[in-house]
């Protein structure tokens, strides 16, 4: 496994709001079928081989809900 | 220290400095410019202190709101039409438990009024005037020496009560000239309120608002106001009286309109009528005990103030049935003479068939 | 794997009230990582205003106050008079800064007042459920233009920053948008130039940030986001208005 990066993201804090997963790159994130206890589908990460920790993700999400690493 | 020659205006402007008031924001208006004026000579060169002639009385009331925030003695004036623009600002500095010194040389009104001397902002004044439950303090000078005297307790009440505290003076108490004695001297060091906004260092940070979406937290908080007033009421109500021992009749009267009265009870009383005044120095919390105490021996009260009747229904409420009132008033901006305040107090006098 | 991107420290940890795709959240975080970075956390005074921000001082770990709505200029000014050490900022909507606002905020620019305004543009009035403001585009449908902001009858868009920019003591005046990963990115550099410009105390710094409001602009998060490219920044175009900090000494 080569992953450059992962990233965390908190689902209750998540929205929904599906910023993270227009603007991944690598398409490394989608909208899971879960529904969280405010009413919202979080965004998931599909933990993809792609995910390179450029952490755009992070700088769009307006909840903070994302945590990237890098290595 | 000697007594001086000043205007009540400048007598303002000295006591403040001399109060340690650091920022004054304030915008034009007759009849109170000197006062502003005063402070951009004295105040705004003094270090650490701040003086700005704001874009609107609106503009300066935030800009004391912000200053109290920071714990600074801070005060604005203004005059009536310019008060009215202050009363959202002066709510906030309620709710927000800040203290500021808000001047008002008031003028006839309503509307642009005219530029000569009235008290018709008495009900403004002691309502709150801006809108919610609350109060501010409110004193009524009636001499060049007591707006300098007032206007240091007035800081002084304003910290301890956290509080705004309003000077309700008027336009002639603002010309006048008059020997006054200022009997403190300005601090070396700048006053700052403990407490206040002044970052977080080494203490977790703090919010000051106002706003809450929990009705029953918004309770509490104006609960927590009226314990204050009620402590105010017990002991700051301050008033004075002149010949009322053995008087049958009583003039309620304050500031302008009370030194005006004085001279028709002098000419009352060189002519054998029993008159007395009794006259209100802190307007709110109103003197309703005294009232009441004075009704043992008195039982008609002559209220006369300069406008179309404001003082006289606290008078009546502390009366509660225990005396007669009567009113006498004008409005406008029409000074009136001790003589004509005389024939008004003779005439009432037979009317009621006093000895 | 190292943590290469968390929650500034300054932000605290609640979760966001703000609707899905808010602007708001993420110029929170971007003011707090610019303290973070700029170490000011301790001398930092924030003035929220009315609007859906009002809660601002829930997420900000600073020392903050509540203004009157429009005030929050005179507010700042009052607060950098009596204490210029702070590091004082306003987060300001478009009608609390250019439409009940607007005297305070052309005359504390025209002071040159050492304070720095947060101006969240987004075309709208959101807390009180959509309505006009100044900055609303035009035929921009709002809950009092339902028929689309007419010219005749509601006027034009105000350029508020542009004005600001006419008076001398406003030295740095930036609009960036909250919208992708870039504008993003320069929104963070402008704000922590404007606070760069206060603590230099050259004059008033303002940043205005064209943000984007999915609710009351009917759209999902990512439309409205995309909105701000294909036409909000048409009309208010992004980059630097005004920057003479270069020019000035701070003696």
């Amino acid at each position: 496994m080569s992953t450059k990066g992962y990233i965390e993201i908190d689902h209750e804090l998540c929205k929904g709001c599906e910023i993270c997963i227009h603007f991944c790159p690598k398409h490394a994130i989608s909208q899971s079928s879960k529904v969280n206890a405010a009413g919202y589908s979080p965004a998931s990460f599909s933990k993809n081989d792609e995910c390179t920790g450029c952490a755009i993700c992070a700088l769009v999400c307006p909840e903070v809900a994302i945590e990237v690493y890098r290595g | 220290m000697a007594k001086v020659l000043m205007t009540g205006n400048a007598a303002i402007g000295e006591a403040a400095i001399r109060a340690g008031c650091q920022c004054y924001f304030g915008y034009p208006i007759t009849p109170q410019n000197e006062l502003t004026e005063y402070m951009a000579m004295h105040l705004s060169r003094r270090k650490g202190c701040s003086f700005i002639q704001a874009e609107s009385e609106i503009a300066a009331i935030n800009m004391v709101y912000g200053a109290s925030l920071v714990g600074a003695r801070t005060m604005t004036s203004s005059s009536s039409p310019g008060i009215s623009l202050k009363q959202e600002g002066i709510s906030y500095l309620a709710a927000c438990e800040l203290p500021a010194v808000i001047v008002n040389m008031s003028r006839g009104g309503p509307g642009l009024g005219s530029i000569s001397a009235a008290q018709s902002d008495y009900f403004q004044a002691t309502r709150g005037g801006g809108h919610g439950d609350y109060r501010t303090i409110v004193l009524a000078p009636s001499s060049v020496q007591e707006l300098a005297d007032f206007t240091h307790h007035a800081f002084e009440l304003a910290d301890k009560y956290l509080i705004p505290v309003i000077i309700l003076g008027d336009g002639m108490l603002g010309q006048m000239m008059e020997p006054v004695e200022f009997k403190y001297e300005a601090p070396q060091e700048l006053p700052i309120r403990s407490r206040a906004l002044r970052g977080a260092k080494g203490r977790p940070s703090k919010i000051i608002k106002t706003f809450t979406s929990k009705p029953a937290e918004l309770e509490e908080i104006n609960w927590s106001l009226f314990r204050r007033y009620q402590q105010i009421k017990k002991q700051e109500t301050t008033c004075d009286t002149f010949m009322t021992e053995d008087a049958r009749l009583i003039v309620v009267a304050f500031g302008i309109a009370a030194r005006i009265a004085k001279g028709a009870i002098k000419t009352a009383r060189s002519n054998g009528l029993k008159v007395g005044m009794l006259r209100p120095i802190t307007l709110w919390p109103f003197p309703s005990e005294k009232v009441q105490e004075l009704t043992k021996n008195v039982k008609q009260y002559l209220v006369f103030e300069m406008n179309m009747g404001q003082m006289v229904e606290d008078v009546q409420l502390a009366l509660a049935g225990n005396g007669e009132v009567s009113f006498y008033g004008r409005p406008g901006g029409v000074i009136p003479t001790p003589s004509e305040v005389y024939k008004v107090i003779s005439r009432l006098y037979y009317q009621k068939g006093l000895k | 794997m190292e943590k290469i991107y968390t929650r500034p420290k300054s932000l605290k940890k609640a979760g966001f009230h703000y609707c899905p795709g808010c602007g708001h959240s993420i110029v929170h975080r971007l003011i707090c990582e610019v303290i973070d970075e700029m170490n000011l956390q301790e001398r930092v005074i924030g003035i929220p205003p009315p609007g859906c921000s009002v809660f601002a001082y829930h997420y900000f770990d600073v020392d903050m106050a509540e203004s009157a709505h429009g005030r929050g200029a005179a507010v700042a000014t009052g607060i950098k008079r009596a204490y210029p050490e702070a590091i004082v900022f306003t987060y300001q909507g478009d009608g609390d800064l250019a439409a009940i606002g607007t005297a305070e905020t052309i005359h504390a620019a025209n002071r040159g007042e050492r304070i720095t305004a947060i101006f969240i543009n987004n075309a709208v009035y959101g807390m009180t459920g959509g309505q006009m403001a100044p900055t609303t585009l035009l035929e921009q449908k709002t809950t009092t233009t339902p028929y689309g902001r007419d010219i005749k009858l509601e006027g034009y868009p105000i350029k508020i920053s542009e004005m600001l920019a006419l008076t001398k003591g406003a030295v740095y005046i930036e609009r960036t948008a909250a919208n992708s990963p870039a504008n993003i990115r320069k929104t963070k550099k402008a704000i922590r130039k404007a606070f760069q410009t206060q603590i230099d105390d050259l004059g008033f710094s303002l940043v205005e940030i064209l943000s984007p409001c999915p609710t009351n602009w009917r759209m999902t998060p990512i439309e409205a986001w995309q909105w701000i490219d294909k036409v909000m920044s048409k009309e208010y175009p992004l980059g630097i208005i005004k920057d003479i900090t270069g020019k000035q000494d701070a003696d």
